[in-house]
């Protein structure tokens, strides 16, 4: 990491936690708004975290390890989520995982080659009623057939 | 997602309420008399537990502060249930009128809306709801010129973790902790977020207490059962031609509710989602209600061609994932159930083993330190009670391979 | 004396505010109240089927223990907050749907509790079993064998078979990248003893749970071994740990080995907190000291020459004493700003590594004297093996630690200054125990001896260095004497310096120096002149566990009352040594306080208990460090420097 990046980084986690205040509490936005921005919250920035929050370098990373959404090295530039629960499963979310595998060609769990995607799966996304569901970032698509979800992937850039 | 356009009918929560209309009503009347008034309504948690609503509320306005908190719990992560998603996104002015209505009752200064990750969608339209709230004076200072009266709702995004459904590991999470749950006593309504006397509400509770304002607690008595008074929002899928969400009073029958969504060939249904029990067709007449088939909402339906095998292990997957791993009972006890429907799913198991895991499920649901496992072993004993002929009647451990 | 932020027996007390463990860990910590009727009374409840009564507030455990009723626990610890994660110790009480973890609920109703149900036993042994289907390893092949909390539980629920299957791989790699601390996490049961330990006891924060569910385990930060992240090596989370999955690293093999190669020459030397705890290791009660009887047992071993540390601890008393005195005329009557006060002790080297860590801009404050054990390695193989005409490269020097940190010791690069490492192996209290075991003896029975010349007289000044406050009470009994030309027993009562002692978390202690001189002729020259001393009032403060010299440091961050300090005494460990991470495991607030006990008791019946009057102390300021105290020979041989670490792991 360049020492640039460095400053940047720790800029950003000072203008949030200006934002939310300097308290335990804003552990959990400050480590989503890396996050979003960065796609995961490398060990720098949970160290800097720790050090403006003054907590434990080891207590960030164990909150960060803790929830399925947050991951301390990096996914791939999308981030593709399919709900495995019984209803989506039912509605055949087995069919859409090899399409996608297929078309990727890649295992889920992974991330293609070219880290353009990373495929996982995840647990329920409140969509039952209109499965087999899956998440591009963060946009949700439901009804998926095979077809539709290679195509709404093909779409994405 | 598909935007609905349909409009939505139903006793209570879809019948149709124009906003701050309750908050108006409820500023007139005093603390005590809305106490009153809920407490008549026999409102409990919407959330599954089913927790006197009015007796959180009581303890919460009884305790001495200087702060107190509303927290609206959208973490919903129940296998099955998508309600609160449509409340907000169809309905945010009951939930968050609901919300304000507390903050008046109990004198909290602070409301939170815990907003499960898999919705981050919403974040965007519920801020701007707010902020349309803050500029009509729904929120802020001095509400609908009430002196005195300051109260206003941030939306706090989770991150993935079921278990942050269950109110004190929301509380942790909201901290800036891991979503483990504390030990009880002290509860949340003494000692909730920040040590603070809280509220932890579901949004559907939250959303039926304009109601019983404006309508009054008698009018909402006559809906439901004698102790599941009102309505219930049911998130229906699975085998069925109309899957979605239905409002309907307490004590339907499962019965009525198949017909209702036309699902034919119905084998099962699983009430309560994957924490919740599994029915067969000879419990179809249960009705849906606290005393009787209690439930947070979530039904889900299997028709004949469905293995519960599958079902059961996938439900069981879900919770060894989820499980937040703390203590010993649900954290190892998951995987030994896990362990056993695989053991079935090979046909490499004996009886004596799997009747070692039904004495282990019920002790999980009586050792383990906060719902989740208290309980996650219900599925498992309902469908292995219920489907048992199906189950152990499988020719080389059945058809399934997962 | 004021008390300061200290609870019962030396536990810190700590507030939301002060404590930076998770909220989950520390919220619920129900403090016994001192005055029960102040705030509610008692409280009458049914404890299977009998009435009694308990202050408001005490938790259904502590009810329980209180009427001799017991209730088997395994993530609760005395000397940690709740967790009740276990889950071991859950108890039936009427009208509650589920059961409910003793450890954690308060009583605030008149509940009726009952502690064997059928339900009740049947969790237990469920809970049981998950951990064993979950521990990987066998206990015959565990240094914990016979002293694990698990294997206890086992045993006392009659566990004969494994209920849930057992697990037959190891999972993961054992971590022993430090030179203290051993990680062994296929024998974790997940209690967070350690993380307690780790984050809410000591303050340090390096362990925490991490992942979740059925991955959940306990690790670093980034789950990097243990010797990158910044581990203090305090040992604490050993000595709580009910099971196996941590230890000390362990050098027996390689000292067996140097014990049974005749061109060897082993020397051992003993340091004063061993002595009075390794008894426990044999089955004697807490509180009896065994230093004769260990003398014959390292000789036995096969120790060529068994030494004492105190007499190291009198060594370090005069260079660390006189460090003080120039450091005190410099910085306040030279009023050179290039140096600091207060002065910090260095003997503990967790609180060193704490400090380079934590408060790396302070290092100039640590006295640049090196620890008793690192003197002693620097004058065995040079001053003694010269005296007795032994090639130093053919001496193995090992040091009987209470202490883990001491492995780390004396591995660091600058502790060499003999030509060679100065300390070989550093060997804790269990391990020695071990050893002894192995070769066959029953210590309690050995015959006594004493220790070896020249090192073996020691002081009993040298002696307390074990407990919290010994170094400040062992300095100030010489620095007392040798600028009043008092003697201290004039001063205080037996020469017992009572406001330094206990287990408070801090102490602080004002002395008004009346009179100056005569000086002896050892010290006369350190500095120019002695008169601004007169009427001076020493200012001294004592912190055991890092949590408490954290609050020290912040103060002195601050510029709050402990920047006024001249000397400050720092412990890692609770309790001082005697609470060392090497001791002997249980450890409780009662089981130290037996220890500080047994060694105060050994001091009182010693004939020489000051530093300075040590003649054979005094004998190597005349044959060997002919400079003096601070003087060049012993600059070379006794002082050290220290490395700025700070917290950041790349």
């Amino acid at each position: 990491m360049l020492v640039e990046e460095k400053n940047a980084l720790t800029e950003e986690i000072e203008l949030m936690i200006k934002k939310l205040g300097k308290k335990r509490s804003a552990l959990l936005s400050i480590l989503h708004g890396i996050q979003m921005k960065h796609r995961h919250v490398s060990e720098y920035a949970q160290q800097e975290i720790a050090r403006l929050l003054d907590i434990h370098p080891v207590e960030v990373f164990s909150v960060l390890s803790f929830y399925a959404f947050l991951n301390a090295t990096p996914k791939g530039r999308n981030l593709v989520r399919i709900c495995r629960t019984i209803s989506c499963d039912m509605k055949g979310k087995d069919i859409i995982v090899r399409a996608i595998e297929r078309e990727l060609n890649m295992k889920i769990g992974h991330t293609t080659s070219d880290n353009k995607f990373t495929v996982e799966y995840v647990n329920c996304l409140g969509l039952c009623d209109e499965g087999p569901a899956m998440a591009i970032n963060d946009q949700v698509f439901t009804k998926l057939t095979p077809e539709k979800a290679v195509k709404l992937l093909s779409k994405v850039k | 997602m598909e935007t609905k356009t349909k409009k939505r009918t139903g006793p209570v929560i879809f019948s149709g309420y124009e906003r701050g209309t309750a908050i108006e009503k409820a500023l007139n009347i005093n603390r005590e008399d809305i106490l009153l008034e809920i407490r008549e309504s026999k409102l409990r948690g919407r959330g599954g537990a089913g927790f006197p609503t009015s007796t959180k509320w009581m303890l919460t306005a009884a305790a001495l502060s200087d702060e107190k908190f509303i927290i609206c719990n959208a973490d919903e992560g129940e296998p099955g249930t998508f309600k609160d998603r449509v409340l907000l996104i169809e309905y945010p002015e009951l939930v968050f009128d609901g919300m304000v209505i507390a903050a008046h009752t109990i004198g909290a200064q602070k409301g939170i809306i815990y907003l499960r990750g898999e919705y981050e969608y919403l974040l965007k339209p519920l801020q701007e709801y707010l902020e349309g709230m803050r500029k009509d004076n729904f929120l802020g200072k001095d509400i609908l010129g009430k002196k005195g009266f300051y109260f206003d709702i941030t939306v706090f995004l989770g991150s993935g973790a079921y278990v942050c459904g269950e109110e004190t590991a929301l509380i942790e999470s909201l901290e800036g902790q891991r979503g483990e749950a504390r030990n009880r006593p002290p509860y949340p309504v003494n000692t909730g977020y920040m040590g603070k006397p809280t509220i932890v509400n579901n949004v559907e509770t939250l959303a039926s207490i304009p109601h019983i304002i404006i309508k009054g607690s008698e009018w909402y008595k006559k809906l439901g059962t004698g102790k599941s008074s009102g309505s219930k929002l049911f998130s229906v899928s699975g085998d069925c031609d109309k899957p979605g969400v239905y409002e309907l009073p307490w004590g339907t029958k499962i019965s009525e509710l198949l017909e209702l969504v036309s699902a034919k060939n119905t084998k099962a249904v699983q009430v309560g989602g994957a924490s919740g029990f599994c029915y067969n067709k000879t419990q179809f007449d249960k009705a849906l209600a606290y005393e009787d088939a209690a439930t947070g909402g979530s039904i889900m339906i299997f028709n004949e061609s469905r293995d519960m095998l599958r079902v059961l292990n996938n439900f069981m997957e879900f919770f060894v994932d989820e499980s937040c791993g703390q203590c010993t009972p649900c954290r190892i006890g998951n995987v030994k159930l896990l362990e056993g429907v695989k053991m079935i799913q090979k046909g490499d198991y004996t009886f004596a083993y799997i009747n070692k895991l039904k004495e282990l499920g019920k002790s999980m649901q009586v050792a383990s330190k906060c719902g989740l496992g208290q309980s996650s072993p219900n599925a498992f004993l309902s469908i292995l009670e219920n489907f048992n002929e199906e189950i152990f009647n499988r020719e080389n451990g059945g058809t399934n391979e997962n | 004396m004021k008390k300061y932020l200290t609870g019962k027996m030396g536990v810190p007390m700590k507030t939301k505010e002060i404590s930076r463990a998770p909220v989950s860990q520390q919220a619920h910590v129900i403090q016994k109240p001192e005055h029960p009727e102040y705030i509610g009374g008692s409280i009458t409840v049914e404890i299977n089927e009998k009435k009694v009564s308990v202050p408001l507030g005490t938790t259904i455990l502590e009810a329980c223990r209180q009427n001799q009723v017991y209730v088997p626990t395994l993530c609760h610890h005395d000397d940690l907050c709740v967790a009740g994660v276990c889950r071991i110790c859950v108890v039936d009480v009427e009208g509650m749907r589920t059961l409910q973890a003793a450890c954690a609920f308060p009583i605030t109703a008149p509940i009726k509790i009952r502690t064997s149900t059928p339900m009740v036993r049947k969790a237990r042994k469920h809970i049981i079993d998950l951990l064993l289907s979950e521990h990987y390893g066998e206990c015959y092949s565990c240094f914990r064998n016979n002293n694990c909390e698990l294997q206890a539980l086992a045993k006392e629920y009659g566990v004969d078979h494994y209920n849930f299957g057992h697990v037959e791989k190891q999972r993961y790699e054992i971590d022993s990248s430090s030179y203290s601390v051993v990680r062994d996490m296929d024998k974790c049961i997940l209690c967070k003893r350690c993380v307690r330990t780790c984050i809410d006891l000591q303050e340090v924060g390096v362990l925490e749970a991490i992942d979740r569910g059925y991955k959940t385990h306990i690790g670093t930060f980034g789950d990097k071994p243990l010797a990158e992240v910044i581990c203090i090596n305090c040992g604490q989370c050993i000595n709580r740990c009910p099971t196996g999955a941590l230890r000390a690293n362990d050098p027996r093999d390689e000292i067996w080995e140097a014990i049974d190669n005749p061109q060897k020459h082993v020397v051992v030397q003993t340091a004063p907190s061993p002595r009075a705890a390794i008894g426990e290791e044999f089955g004697i009660e807490p509180g009896h000291s065994f230093t004769g009887e260990m003398n014959t047992a390292l000789r036995r071993i096969g120790f060529d020459r068994v030494f004492d540390t105190n007499f190291t601890a009198d060594l370090t008393i005069m260079e660390e004493g006189t460090e003080l005195l120039i450091r005190l005329y410099k910085a306040l009557v030279k009023k050179d700003t290039s140096v600091v006060i207060p002065q910090f002790t260095s003997c503990s080297p967790g609180w060193v590594k704490y400090l380079e860590h934590f408060y790396p801009e302070f290092i100039p404050n640590l006295s640049s004297a090196k620890s008793p054990q690192q003197m002693f390695g620097a004058l065995i193989k040079t001053y003694y093996a010269k005296k007795h005409n032994i090639d130093p490269s053919n001496i193995v020097s090992v040091a009987v630690m209470p202490c883990s940190a001491k492995k780390f010791e004396c591995n660091r690069p600058e502790m060499t200054s003999s030509g060679f490492k100065d300390v070989d192996y550093g060997l804790t209290t269990r391990e020695l125990a071990q050893m002894i075991k192995e070769a066959g003896i029953y210590l309690p029975e050995m015959p006594k001896s004493h220790f070896d010349d020249p090192f073996g007289d020691a002081s009993g000044a040298g002696l307390i260095f074990g407990a919290t406050g010994g170094v400040m009470e062992a300095a100030l009994r010489t620095v007392i004497e040798l600028v009043t030309g008092e003697k201290v027993e004039n001063v205080f009562d037996n020469m017992n310096i009572m406001p330094v002692r206990g287990f408070e978390g801090i102490k602080y202690a004002e002395l008004p120096i009346t009179k100056v001189g005569p000086i002896p002729k050892l010290l006369v020259h350190v500095v120019p002149n002695w008169d601004w001393l007169k009427g001076a009032t020493l200012k001294i403060a004592v912190a055991h566990g890092t949590a408490n010299a954290k609050r020290v440091m912040d103060s002195i961050k601050a510029g709050g009352k402990f920047s006024l300090c001249h000397f400050i005494e720092f412990m890692a460990c609770p309790g001082g040594c005697i609470g060392g991470g090497g001791q002997p495991i249980p450890t409780s607030a009662e089981i130290r306080r037996k220890r500080a006990q047994a060694i105060y008791a050994e001091d009182a019946a010693l004939d020489v208990r000051k530093s300075h009057e040590n003649t054979h102390v005094l004998k190597l300021y005349e044959e060997f460090l002919t400079y003096g105290p601070c003087g060049h020979t012993a600059h070379k041989l006794l002082h050290t420097h220290y490395t700025k670490r700070g917290k950041f792991i790349s």
